[in-house]
């Protein structure tokens, strides 16, 4: 299984967390530092995928944003590059042409999207189409009662 | 900030995640966080309710200040209020914060629970599905034990939509995971089986997750996935014009599918049904086959879904095990992604390789791309691939290559990463040991590893040179020679100081009589190292001087003046100065004899785990190290010829193989230990140098075990860390080390009780030979019977068996079962004991009363011996919702409105034996001010009384 998710900028800022197992915030934060000096110091052109501890970590960069994931010992590194790479298409399909922006102003679409995609740290739902489908008609349930929260928006 | 693509947004929120973005320092952003965190919280706490759109506006700003790292203590409950909104997005947000934020705060759980609840029932299926996704993110055991019967009803029910069920599969996998005790197994199990042969893709596909770690704890369950697995499997990869519409990525049909179907298949040996067998080789052939064919596509895309299917297959190839073609086949395969330009698919390769090697059929295969690696070794840029192709020299080596493979190691040693440099120094002087056929070779190894790389050779290696050269006395003339000629070196390391004193120091004899050699020179090199040294060093090297002094006569005036000197006997370090005191002393007084006797050599050690294996075990993990002390598997039964464990008896000996039998035992009396166990305690280096005193290695151990006497240690200490834990609940885990869970539920029935016993192997590795049984002490024997059933033998890595303990209570008791548990793991023989809690509490019926029953039986019971009493100070906090549990949890019925002060506890019940019932009537009063407690219990039997207050005042 995937035990956890982090996109982070390569200034080191985090900007997506997911954590597919109980853990408290205290070793929570010592992984995403350990994933982050480890995965920024690699050199370009190295392989994706790294030991730490009893985990492989996979990683890869899109433009500005490092996706790190990491998985269990038995399970197939280039199938989890391939995660990796399948939820940058579904942000991108629903951002259209996606950038770190996207995700830093629309994080709760962000956590939105990868839940109809991985569930319990195993894949939920692998065809692009109907995660797609998904996301778009809980939009339409979104903007079906939206109408009324326009004045109270100003307020903010 | 950029314009919202889709949906609404909150603007208030992407004004503040602007805001926050443009502080130009940590302390602006702290500023504003915090105007931001009283802005919301006199939201929350204002008179004018908010609306839901507010409410999810705030709870949402709260959630991206927690992302940021900062601390969140509020807005739980406004986060909660929007799960049973009717509005999709804000029941979202509010699952959303629940999720990220939410730990087992019980009062919480409960609302939330009532929440998941509603919307499970609600029919709706994008309710069902967030509610779904709660509870796997959440996965808490209150969660697992309100809805862990619920799920899989949802997961089977004929009229469930596709992504409900694909949600309720992977939720009852998170739970499983979690709490797999609560997960009750039944009728639905057949069912989900069967889901493998959906029509919905992402349904087999979730399906195929859930059943592959259903399987991996209960095989003979599942055992009709295999069929269904193949079928399935075979459909995807062997058709050519299948559509599969969308679940094609990159033209490889289904990869996520077929990889999870071809781990699903590695829970079980080879189909046993022939038909099933050839259309599984087939689907691997047809798998290895397309790995030739020319790509479909020149996207990495395609290449990494295709290869990644090829690897899972060759896993299983390699599980498998028994088609020796096919594993050829996977080895060549493997040796061309050696050569690949992917520095993802070399890394790959060398990783699956170190698996292949360990197989009889391939070994030799690998074996052929020995220059490959070495070469990788030498030439890939980056370090993690070099790290593999280490890794994958060590799991080839065996007697045929062993001098090359370690050649090249120590030469790439020199301008190894510091990062694994003393993996490397490991690896080389366990393979310079195993493989040794003659002994200076060994010693020349070892001599470079600590030339090469001194910092990086760490105690255990030089330790173990040492026991071999005390062990092997054909080796010890040319060590003494070896180490005289390095200490030569203008620098050499202090490791190389350290083995050079204590070999000279034990066989400088046997070069003394060459001149170039005399027991001058040796005493002159060795002493012009002194001063660089270290204190533990210097130690050392006293001790090879006094062991001159009865070695050589004739340089006894020297040490005895070295001795002497100000440096030594005044050294600020106590312990030099009281070795120089003493061997001063010694050398003084005692005649030849005496000395001849307290400094004999050294006898020969005990034979025991080479400590440098379980270093570098301990160091990697048990299932990162590549078993190469293990025979070959072998499906045949033969034994791979190169084992040198298999070579005890034949020749060419090998060094581990003719140290293992010798198991001499040190003639303790005579044995130099003496000398400074008595006057200095066990820190003196001389005791402690080769971790004499150190108890017994626990871990598994390779080396030696294989020879060890099988009959188990006399007596193992009972664990019972949790037995007063599973006084007022029935169920847990009850023990936990490094290889075993044991995990418990239990029922009982009046005079009756069943227990299941849940084993889990927490390794990668089989258990063999796995007993477990139930004893009870002499006074025990006649009060309660327990009736073990049987248990597999074999737990499978991962895997989890269950046994079912019966009882029953024939008369009242005080003592409690003891579960003895023996097992083989990596061949080490394993036991434990643990205290079963099995209680007299348990057999408790509740009897509901009335006040006026209550208080004439109370008197009834009013002799001095039928009540004990005990007034104790509270160990826990003293939470009145929390002690009511405890008491309904100690099985009796808790009385409302019996007691005239409300915040006693007032309770009743009976505890059946075979032989006759108790009536038992407890009473609880708490004094909050002083945190104590006085327990009152009356029954007809004073042990009984005493039992029940013994075990219930140890849970408050």
């Amino acid at each position: 299984m995937m035990r956890f998710l982090l996109l982070f900028s390569r200034q080191g800022k985090l900007r997506l967390q997911k954590w597919f197992t109980p853990m408290s915030e205290r070793e929570k934060k010592k992984i995403i530092r350990d994933m982050t000096t480890m995965v920024l110091s690699r050199q370009p052109r190295s392989c994706n995928f790294l030991h730490w501890k009893d985990l492989k970590i996979i990683y890869k960069r899109y433009a500005s944003l490092y996706f790190c994931l990491a998985i269990e010992n038995q399970e197939n590194e280039l199938l989890a590059l391939e995660v990796i790479h399948r939820y940058v298409e579904l942000l991108d399909k629903y951002f259209g042409n996606v950038c770190e922006l996207d995700i830093i102003f629309n994080f709760e679409k962000a956590y939105f999207i990868l839940d109809e995609f991985l569930m319990g740290g195993e894949i939920q739902e692998t065809s692009k189409q109907i995660v797609n489908r998904c996301i778009e008609s809980s939009d339409m349930l979104q903007e079906d009662d939206s109408s009324e929260w326009y004045e109270v928006e100003l307020f903010g | 900030m950029p314009a919202v693509s889709k949906g609404d947004g909150m603007r208030g929120l992407a004004v503040f995640i602007s805001d926050i973005r443009n502080c130009k320092s940590k302390e602006a952003e702290i500023k504003r966080i915090n105007k931001e965190l009283a802005n919301i919280r006199s939201k929350f706490k204002g008179d004018k309710a908010l609306d839901g759109y507010s409410k999810k506006k705030y709870v949402c700003k709260l959630l991206f200040i927690f992302l940021l790292g900062h601390d969140i203590d509020f807005g739980h409950m406004e986060a909660v209020n929007l799960l049973s909104s009717n509005k999709y997005t804000e029941k979202q947000i509010g699952y959303l914060f629940i999720s990220v934020l939410v730990n087992s705060n019980s009062d919480l759980i409960r609302l939330i629970n009532n929440a998941i609840k509603n919307d499970l029932n609600s029919r709706n299926p994008t309710f069902m599905n967030l509610a779904l996704h709660c509870i796997a993110n959440v996965g808490s055991r209150e969660m697992a034990e309100a809805f862990a019967s619920e799920i899989p009803r949802i997961l089977v029910a004929g009229d469930t939509m596709d992504s409900v069920k694909q949600s309720a599969a992977l939720c009852l996998l998170r739970l499983n995971r979690t709490s797999p005790d609560l997960v009750p197994m039944g009728e639905w199990t057949a069912r989900v089986v069967h889901l493998l042969n959906d029509q919905h893709l992402g349904v087999v596909t979730a399906a195929t997750s859930l059943i592959t770690t259903l399987a991996q704890k209960s095989p003979d369950d599942f055992k009709t996935s295999i069929s269904l697995a193949v079928a399935r499997l075979s459909r995807i990869v062997t058709s050519a014009c299948i559509d599969l519409q969308d679940y094609t990525y990159y033209f490889v049909a289904a990869p996520w599918l077929s990889v999870k179907l071809l781990r699903l298949l590695q829970c079980y040996p080879p189909p046993e049904d022939a038909a099933l067998r050839s259309r599984l080789t087939e689907c691997l052939e047809t798998i290895l086959n397309k790995a030739q064919e020319p790509p479909k596509s020149k996207k990495v895309q395609h290449s990494n879904a295709k290869n990644a299917v090829l690897f899972e297959a060759i896993s299983l190839i390699i599980h498998h095990d028994s088609e020796p073609t096919l594993l050829v086949r996977a080895c060549n395969q493997l040796g061309q992604f050696l050569q690949h330009r992917e520095t993802n698919l070399r890394y790959l390769a060398l990783e699956s390789m170190c698996t292949l090697a360990s197989s009889e059929f391939s070994h030799e295969a690998v074996k052929t791309h020995i220059e490959t690696v070495i070469n990788a070794l030498k030439t890939e840029r980056d370090v993690s691939v070099r790290q593999r192709a280490v890794d994958l020299l060590y799991a080839m080596c065996d007697r045929s290559n062993a001098k090359q493979i370690v050649a090249e190691m120590l030469s790439y040693l020199e301008t190894a990463d510091y990062s694994i440099r003393e993996e490397i120094v490991l690896k080389v002087a366990i393979l310079a040991e195993k493989y040794a056929v003659d002994y200076t070779w060994y010693v020349d190894t070892i001599l470079n590893l600590i030339r090469i790389a001194g910092d990086y050779v760490s105690e255990e290696v030089w330790y173990r040179v040492i026991q071999i050269v005390i062990n092997r006395d054909d080796v010890q003339g040319y060590a003494a020679k070896t180490v005289f000629e390095a200490l030569h070196a203008p620098a050499c390391h202090e490791n190389l100081v350290k083995v050079g004193g204590y070999i000279l120091g034990e066989f400088g004899n046997l070069i003394a009589g060459d001149s170039r050699s005399s027991p001058l020179v040796q005493f002159n090199l060795l002493h012009s190292k002194f001063h660089l040294c270290s204190v533990p060093t210097r130690a050392l090297l006293l001790s090879a001087y006094i062991k001159f002094i009865n070695l050589f006569p004739e340089v006894k005036a020297t040490i005895q003046d070295v001795l002497r000197s100000d440096s030594q006997l005044r050294n600020a370090d106590v312990e030099l100065q009281q070795r120089a005191v003493e061997y001063l002393r010694l050398s003084c007084i005692a005649s030849t004899d005496i000395l001849a006797t307290v400094l004999e050599e050294m006898p020969p050690f005990p034979e025991r785990e080479s400590s440098i294996l379980a270093k570098l075990k301990k160091k990697k993990g048990p299932g990162n190290l590549p078993d190469i002390d293990d025979s070959r598997r072998n499906v045949n039964g033969n034994t791979e010829h190169h084992e040198p464990t298999e070579t005890t008896n034949k020749s060419p000996p090998s060094l581990m193989a003719d140290l293992l039998p010798t198991n001499r035992p040190r003639p303790a009396s005579s044995s130099p230990i003496m000398l400074s166990a008595g006057t200095m305690g066990s820190s003196h280096p001389f005791t402690d140098l080769l971790n004499l005193n150190s108890p017994p290695a626990a871990a598994p151990s390779l080396l030696v075990d294989v020879f060890s006497d099988l009959s188990a240690p006399a007596s193992v200490e009972v664990s019972e860390d949790n037995f007063s834990r599973f006084v007022c609940k029935n169920n847990g885990v009850l023990y936990e080390n490094q290889l075993l869970q044991i995990g418990l539920k239990s029922e009982y029935r009046q005079n009756l009780g069943r227990m299941y016993v849940f084993y889990g192997n927490k390794t990668s590795t089989q258990f063999l030979s796995f007993s477990s049984s139930v004893t009870n002490g002499d006074a025990l024997k006649g009060q309660l019977i327990v009736h073990a059933k049987s248990v597999d033998p074999v737990i499978d890595g991962g895997a989890q068996v269950q046994q079912i303990l019966n009882m029953e209570c024939v008369s009242d008791f005080t003592d409690a079962p003891v579960l003895n548990i023996q097992f083989r793991y990596g061949g080490a023989l394993q036991n434990i004991a643990v205290k079963l809690p099995v209680m007299l509490n348990k057999f408790f019926q509740p009897t509901e009363m009335t006040s006026q029953d209550f208080f004439q039986r109370w008197k009834q019971l009013g002799a001095p011996q039928q009540e004990v009493q005990k007034i104790f100070k509270s160990q826990h906090p003293m939470d009145t919702d929390v002690t009511k549990a405890k008491i309904l949890g100690f099985g009796v019925a808790l009385l409302d409105g019996v007691d005239p002060n409300p915040a006693n506890f007032v309770g009743a019940g009976v505890i059946h034996t075979k032989d006759t019932q108790v009536g038992c009537l407890l009473r609880l009063e708490p004094n909050t001010q002083a945190e104590m407690y006085r327990l009152t219990l009356r029954t007809s039997r004073d042990s009984v009384s005493q039992r029940l207050c013994d075990l219930l005042s140890e849970q408050f």
